[in-house]
């Protein structure tokens, strides 16, 4: 009975064709790539942001304040709704109006816009409390010595801060990669959907669910040793808080 | 607050905002919001959303805490059982497991020969179940994380005050521990409610009638993209306003540092 049912769970999850292990596999391949260009979108959002509410005008400052307030308020699959279909609109009537054809937009790159949109109002808020912590006197040292505010950043501010903005980017990056299952929700097809797909056509639900739980319980056990060794890189030269 | 606006940039903001939202409002279609039918739905899904809101974040914070516990200070076999339940629940998106618990576990029940004439089967055939279910698990997990640095961070000296003073264990627990832990997370808790809120419309992926469900409805029976979807934000936005009003009395009302 339990071998029988293991062949059977077996030969679902086998690569090739009668098997959907192949199709899985795709889509996770999909969610990474869609978390990780979300992921780094929302960096540059971040970044940009942070420098904007620390040192913009008024005017910047308060509407990157409705922006991470909006974004943070509103719950992520609404958001993706909302983008998904402002983006596609926006894209077609611009061509359209430039006299081109409609376009169907690649589901990677809409997932991408969407969660990059939403990630960079958290990312805003890390990377500000990082930029913060930066010593005062490291930032002062740096002007006094000349450097240009871009020098400044790239040299001594981002390398300074990283270290202690990588938790909270890891938290961010591990968000990323569980959002990418609400884009099942508008039918890209990332690991969610494929397994969706496979498990109403073979009606294995459980089997299917749970081999999708183990590949994104990978994908988040293997970021967190990696970010880890990232912060132990960032860190290296700095005292340790218990020593 | 009030004077915080009171700054020309910010009143020119302000009318540029009130001129979007009263386009929206001429320009958009919002009829559907006068039918009954429609009224009746947006009042059971917005309940709907706040039962399983506080509901599911009574029941995963009931469960928090003994799992924060058995992390912070349990022998390893309990405490290796608490950390792996955390880091699945943390590592898997919610969705997943609302599909895994509705679908997967939910498809293994009709193959027991006998449930469906017993008392359990309109309880397991029932979404909503499996919604509080899953949403409360998924409570239980972040927040146990959470209690786990809490329990860690009351000072020793309270305890060792509490032990020296002839405490039996429990009553230090729930004297002392307890209320110190719980206090300091309360800003934690804030924001942990604002993001279980607004995990909240997941559930409408399985079937249950929530505020998102009804706006998913109103938008497939009325052809209308963008206005429910509108209505949906205001909502969200609007409960996330009051929860950080509740927290913020809340904090307001546990003493500070009192030596």
């Amino acid at each position: 009975m339990a071998g029988a049912l293991l062949a059977s769970t077996l030969d679902l999850l086998a690569l090739n064709p009668p098997g959907w292990g192949a199709t899985l596999l795709w889509g996770l391949w999909h969610s990474v790539l869609i978390a990780g260009g979300a992921f780094v979108l929302g960096l540059g959002i971040g970044i940009l942001g942070a420098y904007g509410k620390l040192y913009g005008g008024p005017v910047t400052k308060d509407l990157l304040a409705i922006y991470t307030t909006v974004v943070r308020a509103v719950p992520e699959l609404i958001l993706i709704l909302i983008l998904y279909f402002a983006v596609t609109d926006v894209v077609n009537q611009l061509l359209v109006a430039l006299g081109r054809e409609k376009v169907q937009i690649s589901g990677v790159a809409a997932g991408i816009a969407v969660l990059g949109v939403v990630q960079g109002a958290y990312a805003t808020e890390v990377l500000r409390g990082a930029i913060l912590a930066v010593p005062a006197g490291q930032v002062e040292a740096a002007r006094a010595m000349g450097m240009s505010p871009l020098m400044l950043a790239r040299r001594v501010t981002l390398p300074l801060m990283l270290a202690l903005a990588l938790p909270g980017l890891a938290n961010l990056w591990l968000v990323a990669t569980k959002d990418t299952a609400l884009l099942a929700v508008v039918g890209f097809a990332e690991l969610t959907q494929a397994t969706r797909q496979a498990a109403s056509t073979t009606k294995a639900f459980f089997t299917f669910y749970a081999a999708a739980g183990v590949l994104y319980l990978a994908v988040s056990i293997l970021s967190s040793v990696l970010f880890a060794w990232a912060e132990r890189r960032a860190r290296r030269g700095q005292r340790s808080v218990s020593g | 607050m009030i004077r915080a606006l009171m700054i020309p940039r910010r009143l020119v903001m302000l009318g540029i905002v009130l001129v979007i939202v009263a386009l929206i409002a001429v320009y958009g279609r919002w009829d559907w919001l006068g039918e009954p039918k429609y009224q009746a739905l947006i009042v059971r899904g917005i309940g709907n959303t706040l039962i399983l809101l506080v509901l599911t974040m009574v029941i995963g914070m009931a469960l928090a805490i003994p799992l924060g516990l058995a992390q912070a200070v349990g022998p390893w076999w309990l405490a290796y059982p608490a950390r792996g339940f955390c880091g699945l629940i943390r590592g898997t998106p919610l969705l997943l497991q609302l599909f895994l618990l509705y679908y997967g576990i939910g498809s293994l029940f009709p193959g027991i020969p006998g449930i469906r004439d017993s008392w359990a089967w309109p309880i397991l055939r029932d979404a909503w179940y499996y919604a509080i279910l899953g949403l409360s698990l998924s409570v239980a997990g972040y927040e146990g994380e959470v209690m786990r640095g809490a329990f860690k961070a009351v000072p020793h000296g309270q305890l060792e005050a509490a032990r020296a003073m002839g405490m039996p264990r429990f009553t230090i627990f729930r004297r002392i521990w307890l209320p110190q832990a719980l206090h300091r997370v309360l800003p934690t808790l804030g924001g942990e409610t604002v993001l279980q809120l607004k995990a909240t419309p997941l559930v409408a992926m399985i079937t249950v009638v929530d505020i998102y469900a009804v706006a998913s409805r109103v938008r497939s029976e009325t052809l209308i993209t963008y206005e429910p979807l509108m209505l949906l934000a205001v909502v969200y936005m609007a409960i996330t306003g009051v929860i950080v009003l509740i927290f913020r009395w809340f904090e307001g009302r546990v003493p500070q540092r009192t030596a």
